[in-house]
């Protein structure tokens, strides 16, 4: 599903990413686990297509195609779906409007009939009574005046409206308390399925109780320095980030 | 027909430049049929002696410094262009996706009755043209016009103060409200030289009286022409005015307005001005609040690509304390457009307990787009809550790539940021049927706009 070679990123000329691999099969769930400054974030940035992110070396395979070569509203296209760690404010456009466009602007690309207003209503209608989101929230605007777990929450339902075949959950946890984790969680599990692969970028296990991962990587120092299955999660837990900030250090 | 030409320009106007573009001006006759009291020869000619020592007014005038009506001097203006022939059909459908309910129609500044619907009005409205108000020998409407051109609004006042020809006159009696709203369409078209003309118009709103007006400016040629235009506004205690103008004048038209609008106890004037069209556009308001719990929106919206120039200029005069004004402008420029926001508030000594509140913000496009903000705040009481703000800049880029990862192409979404940005302009039209057709106009020129 993504493969990522070697993969080299600057941020203002500065390294960041320093030789990352990974690779992520179809339907399988994996967390890349790591400390603050090791490149969590710029990993979903570059996957993502955020202006600002300069790829130096090494590639990124999607579906089989070049992703690194693809605007991001293709690459959205192509399936993927960046669930942002601060999901923007858009005052004047409301959610509803935002994801009409959205919705629409993925089936044009793939040379699909738009949905008329009624379909569409019907769509997003289902999506938000199953995550609990009322109408209301629905008419305002892209999450103006949203508390912290209402921003997430709303990621999570575009996600379910749009329907990627790849999600990258950056530290979807942060900012939430557990009944908000918990909601969004479900709403993440309702999601797996063997067509949907995620990459669930978060700095705490606590996350992973909930979306819980086939594989978990340790980033640090802009590259996986360990791979496992969850129990890596929970040794990094008690164990923290110490050896391998050292190790990266090195 | 005498004819006057400017000779001095101690005042700081462009006269030299002036004299060849004023071929053909003169101040209107003394002995008009229309000048049933006396008044009018008289103070047209006295008009046009102030425009001629001030002429143009060039960038040495504060108040024009960043508006530049050197172009003017290039036009071979026809000052008195015979009436133009213009077909009902052809008139625009307009703001309104029906048929207006009620509209007074002007082409080349004068009212066409023919062309106008004009249903009956509720008892005591007069909608009417100057020229009719004028030869009939209105009291009210002459009262207010001597006041009004006896007052010193700057040479443009003065150009238009020696005309006085006609324009609408529209006068509700106190205690009524006129439901409908009222749409002037005024109508630009060229001939063989660029036409000139400068209507004059008038809205007297009694105590109590609620009234809507919605003026339309389009051209219908695709040559220029300029227009000068001064709006009288008067409303009387608890009187609401809405005033919503669309500008959408032909590419080469140089549009000039002034409206000046005072208010008494407890009255409220709503303006919005959505400027869209005109090569040169300049849209002043000047708004006095005589009384206590006199209030005044004023809002604007504009879109200006290519090599256009649009001025919004407001003077906000807090006279009286327990006055309230607000003002909200948002525009979009493209290309190498250029737009100017000046606004003056003035809070006089004893006017306590005032609120004057004014923001201008400009979306730019293009690296070769232009604005020139200039806020000034004149405050001599000390019991007042004011603020200003400005801002100008790019889309936000944030937004910009969260809509394009959700798969919006970027065209669409940079148009659904900048149809945003001026909703908020647009949301506080008060008059809800406005809404849609203005949100419409700024996504036919989105669409339109020319791709970098």
């Amino acid at each position: 599903m993504l493969e990522v070679a070697n993969l080299h990123a600057t941020v203002d000329g500065r390294g960041i990413l320093n030789g990352l691999d990974l690779a992520v099969g179809p339907g399988e769930v994996h967390a890349v686990m790591g400390p603050n400054g090791s490149g969590k974030s710029t990993l979903s940035y570059v996957l993502s297509g955020r202006d600002g992110y300069e790829v130096t070396e090494g590639s990124v395979r999607f579906g089989g195609a070049d992703l690194l070569a693809l605007e991001p509203e293709e690459r959205a296209a192509a399936g993927l779906f960046l669930a942002f760690q601060y999901p923007v404010e858009i005052p004047g456009v409301t959610n509803m409007t935002f994801l009409k466009h959205a919705v629409n602007g993925l089936r044009v690309q793939r040379g699909e009939e738009e949905l008329d207003a009624m379909q569409f209503l019907k769509l997003v209608r289902q999506k938000a009574k199953a995550l609990g989101m009322s109408d209301d929230m629905l008419k305002r605007a892209v999450n103006v005046g949203f508390s912290g777990g209402e921003k997430k929450r709303n990621e999570i339902l575009q996600m379910a409206v749009l329907e990627p075949t790849f999600a990258v959950l950056d530290e979807t946890d942060s900012g939430l308390d557990i009944d908000a984790l918990k909601i969004v969680a479900d709403g993440v599990n309702a999601l797996r399925g063997p067509d949907r692969s995620m990459l669930v970028i978060t700095h705490y296990q606590r996350l992973l109780d909930y979306i819980v991962p086939d594989r978990v990587h340790v980033l640090a120092g802009g590259r996986i320095a360990e791979s496992g299955g969850k129990e890596l999660a929970l040794r990094l837990e008690n164990e923290g980030y110490g050896a391998f900030a050292e190790k990266a250090a090195a | 027909m005498a004819r006057l030409a400017p000779i001095d320009d101690t005042a700081g106007g462009s006269a030299a430049s002036g004299a060849d573009w004023l071929t053909g001006w003169r101040n209107g006759p003394a002995d008009s049929p229309d000048d049933a009291a006396g008044w009018l020869g008289a103070a047209r000619t006295e008009a046009a002696g102030r425009f001629s020592v001030r002429g143009l007014p060039d960038r040495r005038v504060e108040d024009w410094r960043y508006t530049n009506l050197a172009h003017l001097t290039d036009l071979e203006l026809d000052w008195s262009p015979a009436p133009a022939e213009v077909a009902k059909e052809s008139l625009p459908a307009l703001v309104f996706g029906r048929e207006a309910e009620c509209r007074l129609v002007l082409v080349n500044g004068q009212v066409r009755p023919a062309l106008s619907t004009l249903p009956a009005l509720p008892e005591g409205t007069l909608l009417t043209s100057l020229a009719d108000a004028l030869a009939s020998g209105h009291p009210g409407v002459a009262d207010l016009l001597k006041q009004r051109v006896a007052m010193d609004g700057g040479a443009l006042k003065a150009l238009n103060d020696s005309w006085l020809e006609d324009g609408y006159v529209l006068i509700v009696p106190d205690g009524v409200t006129v439901d409908m709203p009222i749409e002037i369409l005024s109508v630009g078209t060229g001939g063989a030289r660029p036409p000139a003309y400068q209507p004059r118009n008038l809205i007297v709103a009694g105590a109590g009286s609620r009234v809507t007006v919605v003026e339309h400016h389009v051209g219908l040629c695709i040559g220029g022409y300029f227009a000068n235009l001064v709006t009288d506004v008067a409303a009387g205690p608890e009187a609401i005015v809405r005033h919503c103008k669309v500008q959408d004048e032909s590419r080469e038209a140089v549009h000039i307005a002034l409206l000046d609008a005072a208010l008494a106890s407890g009255a409220m004037f709503d303006s919005f001005c959505f400027t869209l069209g005109g090569r040169i556009s300049r849209n002043e308001l000047r708004v006095s609040l005589d009384a206590p719990g006199a209030h005044c929106r004023l809002n604007g919206a504009y879109l200006a690509g290519g090599r256009q120039h649009c001025d919004h200029t407001t003077s906000v005069d807090h006279v009286a304390p327990e006055t309230h004004s607000d003002q909200l402008y948002k525009g979009v420029l493209d290309g190498r457009a250029r737009a100017v926001f000046q606004g003056k508030v003035t809070v006089r000594p004893d006017a306590q307990k005032v609120e004057g509140h004014q923001m201008s913000r400009a979306l730019l496009l293009s690296e070769t787009a232009e604005v020139n903000t200039k806020p000034e705040l004149f405050i001599h009481a000390d019991d007042v809550q004011c603020s200003h703000g400005a801002t100008a800049g790019d889309l936000d880029g944030e937004a910009l790539f969260y809509l394009r990862s959700r798969g919006v192409p970027e065209g669409q979404a940079r148009q659904l940021l900048v149809e945003a940005f001026l909703n908020e302009a647009i949301d506080a039209v008060a008059l809800a049927g406005m809404r849609l057709p203005l949100e419409r106009n700024v996504a036919r020129w989105m669409a339109e706009r020319p791709r970098p």
